[in-house]
């Protein structure tokens, strides 16, 4: 019998993947749920008669997730897929995104709540304009870790000096984009060489297997010890004999921890209270860290509602303020309409806003910055500002993906057209190569 | 230092998240519970999410008459247990009102005419979100799927025109007629909520545990010998130690042969498992494409 309460307290690992066409992507994604026996014979079987159909003798792992190909060709909608699987280590999430041009908006969204990142390079092309793309991306969104996989080795001989290439020149992109933490491992999907198993064709790799890596990066380490930050999601008021003066703020923490006892503000009103109570479920704990879904009480008859923030009082506040200055990735077909106004969502926060200025636009693949061309079209990504109704509570995208993050929605039709990132100031985003 | 968050943790802290977000948003929710073991973990998020006040949104059964007796039973405690208020859509009464008509012959189940009475039930109670509990590992059209997937005023899924959802934001704004879905356990696999319901200690229809019924194959399929499946002549009965996968209308409800009596066989009989959880269900089978079409229609 195998022991079953060891799978209760694995970790969650959420990752991205971006490729070109043919890198290899879709191969290796079913080489990973193969290998992990995250496919049952039913799944397996379909494959296997597709296959054939197609008129392949081996199994095409690649087909296991084609859901996206089917619809590519079909030329119907190109979309985030999400994946999942296991092993007794670890749960991971892969958001499978096509690497088309169009689909940058594809990309972020996939990318927007990703530990990890894989980028796929095909060995026998090297590093390629798409690759740039990839990892602009990735350091845009602040992915925290980003894998260079080196994919089809077996195709140049498992060369070493053809990965060394590759490795180096990269080192010079990360460095641009101020990539945090960049690991290069050379793989086949096809085969399988370095994604679960350590090949014997590599000697001169002394790294880890795609797979092992995955099971170990520490994943989200630094967010408790962000400065601490509670967007207020809903006020829980019973109104019942049992619970007759119960009142709790639920949220879920977006940044560092809270205790009860601790000092804190609520922004905007800037009034101060403290911590009687954090109750998750129907126990009451004295700690609680980021992200858990919690309920705060406080010790004083405060007037605090959805939208609102808690912080601790005697650290690092977020910045309060209706002038926003942020990079946006455009998501919907019509141009985004400077002067225009729209609906502005960020943490559990609502307001109106005008779009102020676009300062300039980005060209993701030269990562050069564009000043004489200011319309924002679907998968663009600009720099703009803009003013809110209300004054937003906000930190740096940089400093925290949650209180620095916001979507843009059409007044009229409701779409979400547009992804923020919030910057301080410039310098930190403007990159060239 | 904390401990680490587990991953059960944290798919339980998404999930409660978005109920919040729900019920933050919207006007009027429902639950849609179907008795199976994705909305029993679903039901005691909401309970867990909004406690010590009362789960702010009803619980919504449709109903379609082809019942293993036990989920009303099951349904019904549940329902009193939490607290929770209970709205039922019968499909029978949709056939009588000549709003669905019923299918013929030996394979004829119910299970489609569901998105004729649920959509009616929303539109009776002016509904705006239904929080379903399907899952995105389930199946290969639901990879892709939103937290918050919009319907038009037809109560239809495009999937063309789904809203891209970016961190943890998520956008429910509509017009008029328009309503939502929300699928808060989009993330966990058909595992994660198992060794939930191992963690929570959270009690179940006795149908999930192996027990002895008279039972027929179809299709290398076993399915209970009840009224509401039409056998052929050809299809024998026998009596054999079965339990459920998945519980939902018994004409699509297989049964797996397995001697599991606890939470942690059933993990154990899961994690060695080769065949998917859908496998069993005949609604998924009828075309490739099965589930894409329903859900375009308005299935859950
Ligand atoms: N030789 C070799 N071929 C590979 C490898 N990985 C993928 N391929 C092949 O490259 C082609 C494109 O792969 P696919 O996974 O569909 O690429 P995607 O478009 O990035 O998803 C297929 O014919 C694969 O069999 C590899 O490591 N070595």
């Amino acid at each position: 019998m195998k022991d079953t309460t060891g799978y209760l307290d694995m970790e969650l690992l959420r990752f991205s993947t971006a490729g070109s066409v043919d890198d290899g992507k879709s191969t290796l994604i079913g080489r990973l749920l193969y290998d992990s026996k995250s496919i049952f014979e039913d799944q397996l079987q379909a494959v296997k008669d597709a296959s054939k159909r197609l008129g392949g003798e081996e199994v095409n792992l690649a087909l296991l997730t084609d859901g996206l190909r089917a619809e590519r060709e079909q030329g119907i909608t190109i979309d985030v897929a999400y994946r999942y699987f296991a092993t007794p280590k670890r749960k991971f999430i892969i958001a499978d995104t096509p690497g088309h041009i169009e689909y940058t908006r594809n990309m972020v969204t996939g990318a927007s709540t990703a530990d990890v990142a894989i980028i796929l390079i095909d060995a026998r092309n090297g590093i390629i304009e798409q690759s740039k793309r990839h990892s602009y991306i990735a350091s845009l969104l602040q992915i925290p870790n980003v894998v260079v996989a080196v994919n089809k080795m077996d195709l140049v001989d498992f060369d070493e000096t053809v990965f060394n290439a590759i490795v180096t020149e990269y080192k010079t992109i990360a460095e641009t984009l101020k990539l945090k933490n960049v690991i290069y491992i050379p793989i086949s999907a096809r085969d399988g060489d370095n994604v679960v198993d350590r090949s014997s064709k590599t000697p001169w790799y002394n790294g880890e297997t795609l797979l092992h890596l995955l099971e170990t990066l520490p994943v989200r380490v630094d967010e408790n010890n962000l400065p601490a930050r509670f967007p207020v999601q809903f006020v829980i008021r019973p109104h019942s004999d049992k619970f007759h003066d119960y009142r709790g703020y639920a949220g879920r923490i977006s940044g560092g921890s809270f205790k009860v006892g601790d000092e804190v503000t609520v922004l905007p009103s800037n009034t101060q209270s403290k911590i009687i109570a954090i109750d998750e479920g129907l126990k009451s704990v004295t700690e609680a860290y980021t992200p858990q879904s919690v309920t705060i009480r406080l010790a004083d008859n405060v007037d605090v509602s959805r939208g609102d923030m808690i912080v601790k009082t005697d650290i690092h506040k977020p910045t309060v303020s209706a002038n926003v200055s942020l990079l946006v990735c455009w998501l919907n077909h019509r141009p985004l309409n400077v002067g225009g106004k729209y609906i502005i969502r960020h943490t559990t926060d609502e307001t109106r806003a005008v779009i102020k200025d676009v300062h300039f636009k980005v060209n993701i693949n030269t990562l050069e910055n564009i000043l004489d061309d200011k319309t924002v079209n679907m998968n663009d990504i600009a720099h703009i500002t803009l003013k809110t109704m209300k004054p937003l509570k906000f930190d740096s995208y940089q400093e925290n993906r949650t209180t620095g993050s916001l979507v843009i929605i059409d007044e009229a039709t409701h779409e979400t057209v547009g992804a923020g990132m919030i910057v301080h100031d410039l310098e930190d985003q403007s990159f060239s190569i | 230092m904390q401990e680490k968050l587990t991953h059960l943790k944290e798919l339980e802290s998404e999930s409660i998240f978005i109920l919040r977000e729900v019920a933050a948003q919207f006007e009027k929710p429902a639950l849609l519970f179907s008795g199976g073991k994705d909305s029993i973990v679903m039901a005691y998020l909401a309970y867990k999410a909004f406690y010590p006040a009362p789960i702010p949104f009803p619980f919504v059964h449709i109903d379609t008459g082809h019942n293993f007796d036990e989920t009303l039973t099951y349904r019904d405690e549940l329902v009193k247990k939490l607290g929770a208020e209970l709205i039922v859509g019968s499909v029978q009464e949709s056939i009588d009102s000549g709003r669905a008509v019923e299918e013929k012959g030996f394979n004829a189940s119910r299970n489609k005419l569901q998105t004729i009475t649920l959509l009616d039930t929303l539109e009776k109670y002016k509904f705006d979100a239904a929080l379903g509990g399907a899952r995105r590992d389930e199946e290969k059209a639901r990879a892709k799927e939103r937290f918050f997937s919009h319907r038009d005023e037809f109560g239809q899924w495009d999937p063309k025109n789904q809203r891209p959802e970016l961190w943890n934001i998520f956008n429910g704004k509509k017009h008029l007629g328009e309503h939502f879905r929300v699928f808060p356990i989009s993330n966990w696999t058909e595992m994660d909520v198992w060794q939930y319901i191992l963690q929570e200690n959270i009690p179940l229809p006795s149908l999930y545990y192996t027990h002895e019924r008279e039972v027929f194959n179809r299709d290398c399929q076993w399915y209970a010998a009840l009224d509401a499946i039409p056998r052929r002549p050809t299809e024998e009965v026998v009596v054999k130690k079965v339990r459920c996968r998945t519980i939902g209308d018994i004409t699509c409800t297989g049964l797996s042969l397995s001697t599991a009596n606890s939470l942690e066989d059933i993990i154990d009989e899961i994690a060695s498992s080769r065949i998917t959880e859908r496998g069993g269900r005949t609604d998924d089978k009828r075309s490739e494409s099965a589930m894409e079409d329903r859900k375009k229609e308005g299935y859950f």
